[in-house]
């Protein structure tokens, strides 16, 4: 510029003397992450809504639980056992399917959102790195999502208990059969396994591909992280009428369980024979761990060069 | 140090060039407009210098490389970028709660204190508040920031007269000092006249004007011409002329006011006319020029 005429000789005193203002990465993390949870309310909202429906039906249903314990008492312990803890799967089961269902939304949403609504460049005109930003969003489904979820089906499944123990101990039933039947803190440990293993290491190319499409594409981002899978499972049946591509992709969501539980036994039955070292000994689970990781650092780029949508 | 320094800087859009050579030199402490045409390239220009966008060329803001280090870059530069990017689902509170626990330089006591002025209420979201409310706490927020280069990309957008004119007296009373640089990209050139300490047109991706303030009111003036002096005046090559009032109005670079004088009325050229006066130049309008 042609200025040099109006501007003094020597820079300002104060510009040179400024602090090296700080501020540790720890807390950039944490903002980052109570950003998410401002902004996407349904991380916890969803389960807590589940589970206080669940609840509410239970309620409900506990009308016949002093007879179905009567009638149960004819019957061998396998069977009354199976009765008993029924609900209790199933509290566990339905927390379980919105963790997934609020972490797939989550991550095909987040990273767009940002672009389309412009907010990115608020986000961008404060100094947070782009990988922070990128790993809090992450966290969400990686992190947050599965432990929140297990730790609300804990407490669903804690109050389902105690409200049952209220209705036999009213009705004059014996409450500690009932309560020898439902091993809460076995079923949650358990359940914490499963969806760590199956639903979060295993799974993680499936987010990581989310996170990744979102943080790609200007528009319509569920079609496009469905359609290429789709479409070349449908080329592949055409070509070579085979479905090795489909049967790849089913294993991300229901497989690399061979490894999990001992053969023949039940994953949510408290007998199960845990064989964690079999499971991380799975070439297969390294690999998705390298390519989500490989998405990951995409996603961060693209987050660099995207402007907004 | 300069505040900005560019050199050669280029951006492409497939064929397009948006930034096609830049050369700019911005010292702490001016205030700089930075005006164009619709896709001229002003919001290229302040995305390299923000970060936001790789160029090729020689860019360093506050002596850093904006696009590899703009993570530390922003904590000495703050920008509005475009009215309406603050996220409609935040409220008042959490903004302010983010920011303060984001940034280094950002004093909360300050931001409530403008915000105290305004009729904005913490528990607000954004979505809840009008146009001129949402301007307002972003321009909160960003005054709180102790930043060395503060960057406009056209704030005031959409705003009426009442908020445009404070937003810039809020900007000159309560934030400009001599240790910081501003930047302001806007069409709405006539408010920011006052403003400003230097001037810079960008057509095309390139820089076709470049001047200090204090230049452009000693070098460039205008003149309402008689009418019998027509003549004489259209001799002394105006680099443009134009009508209004009934009469001529020819505009001069480098001219003696004394001489000028004698051929009518003679003014300082407001930004707007000194604006048309350089593009009609540039795109070739007016008869003479060849390009």
């Amino acid at each position: 510029m042609n200025t040099q005429t109006n501007v003094l000789p020597d820079p300002p005193l104060e510009s040179q003397v400024r602090a090296p203002a700080l501020i540790p990465a720890a807390q950039h993390a944490y903002w980052a992450l109570r950003r998410e949870f401002w902004e996407s309310r349904s991380i916890y909202l969803a389960p807590l809504a589940v589970a206080a429906l669940f609840l509410v039906g239970f309620l409900v249903s506990l009308i016949h639980l002093p007879h179905v314990m009567r009638a149960l008492s004819a019957l061998d312990p396998g069977k009354q056992r199976d009765t008993i803890i029924e609900p209790y799967d199933m509290a566990a089961s339905l927390l379980m399917g919105t963790f997934i269902l609020v972490a797939l939304f989550y991550s095909i949403e987040t990273l767009q959102r940002e672009r389309r609504d412009r907010s990115i460049l608020f986000w961008k005109s404060l100094p947070v790195s782009d990988s922070t930003t990128v790993l809090a969003k992450a966290s969400i489904p990686f992190v947050v999502l599965p432990l929140l979820s297990c730790a609300i089906a804990f407490v669903t499944e804690f109050i389902m208990l105690l409200l049952s123990s209220a209705v036999l101990a009213g009705s004059g039933l014996p409450v500690r059969t009932y309560w020898e039947q439902v091993s809460l803190f076995q079923g949650s440990l358990l359940l914490l396994y499963h969806v760590i293993t199956v639903h979060v290491l295993w799974s993680a190319p499936v987010y990581g591909w989310l996170l990744l499409v979102s943080a790609w594409a200007r528009r319509a981002a569920f079609l496009w992280a469905v359609l290429p899978p789709l479409a070349i499972c449908a080329l592949e049946k055409l070509l070579f009428n085979t479905a090795h591509f489909g049967a790849f992709l089913g294993h991300f969501f229901m497989g690399g369980t061979e490894g999990l539980y001992a053969p023949g036994t039940f994953p949510m039955d408290p007998a199960t024979h845990l064989t964690p070292g079999r499971f991380l000994a799975t070439l297969g689970l390294w690999m998705g761990l390298a390519v989500t990781g490989a998405f990951l650092a995409l996603a961060v780029r693209l987050r660099r060069c995207r402007g907004p949508a | 140090m300069a505040c900005i320094e560019a050199r050669g800087l280029r951006k492409a859009y497939g064929t397009t060039m948006a930034l096609d050579g830049v050369d700019l030199r911005v010292e702490e402490g001016r205030i700089l407009g930075l005006i164009g045409p619709n896709g001229a390239g002003k919001t290229t220009a302040l995305n390299a210098i923000l970060g936001l966008t790789p160029y090729q060329g020689e860019l360093r803001v506050l002596g850093r490389d904006p696009w590899s280090e703009r993570e530390r870059l922003m904590r000495d530069v703050s920008f509005i970028a475009d009215v309406a990017v603050l996220p409609r689902w935040i409220r008042v509170s959490q903004a302010l709660d983010y920011v303060s626990g984001v940034h280094p330089r950002f004093d909360r006591a300050k931001a409530e204190g403008f915000l105290e002025k305004t009729s904005i209420r913490r528990e607000s979201k954004v979505r809840e508040l009008s146009k001129g409310m949402v301007t307002q706490l972003h321009l909160a927020l960003v005054m709180a920031i102790d930043a060395r280069l503060l960057v406009l990309d056209e704030p005031t957008l959409g705003l009426d007269i009442l908020f445009r004119k404070q937003f810039y007296d809020s900007l000159l009373n309560d934030y400009y000092d001599s240790n910081r640089t501003i930047v302001v990209a806007t069409h709405q050139v006539d408010e920011i006249e006052h403003v400003l300490t230097d001037l810079i047109f960008i057509d095309r991706g390139r820089i076709v004007f470049n001047r200090s303030m204090e230049e452009v009111e000693s070098r460039y003036l205008e003149v309402l011409v008689h009418p019998e002096k027509l003549a004489a005046a259209r001799a002394l090559k105006p680099i443009h002329e134009r009508q209004g009032f009934g009469r001529s109005i020819l505009l001069y670079e480098a001219a003696d006011r004394q001489q000028m004088a004698a051929l009518g009325e003679v003014h300082t050229p407001s930004i707007s006319d000194l604006f048309v006066a350089v593009m009609g130049n540039q795109t070739g309008h007016t008869p003479g020029v060849t390009r």
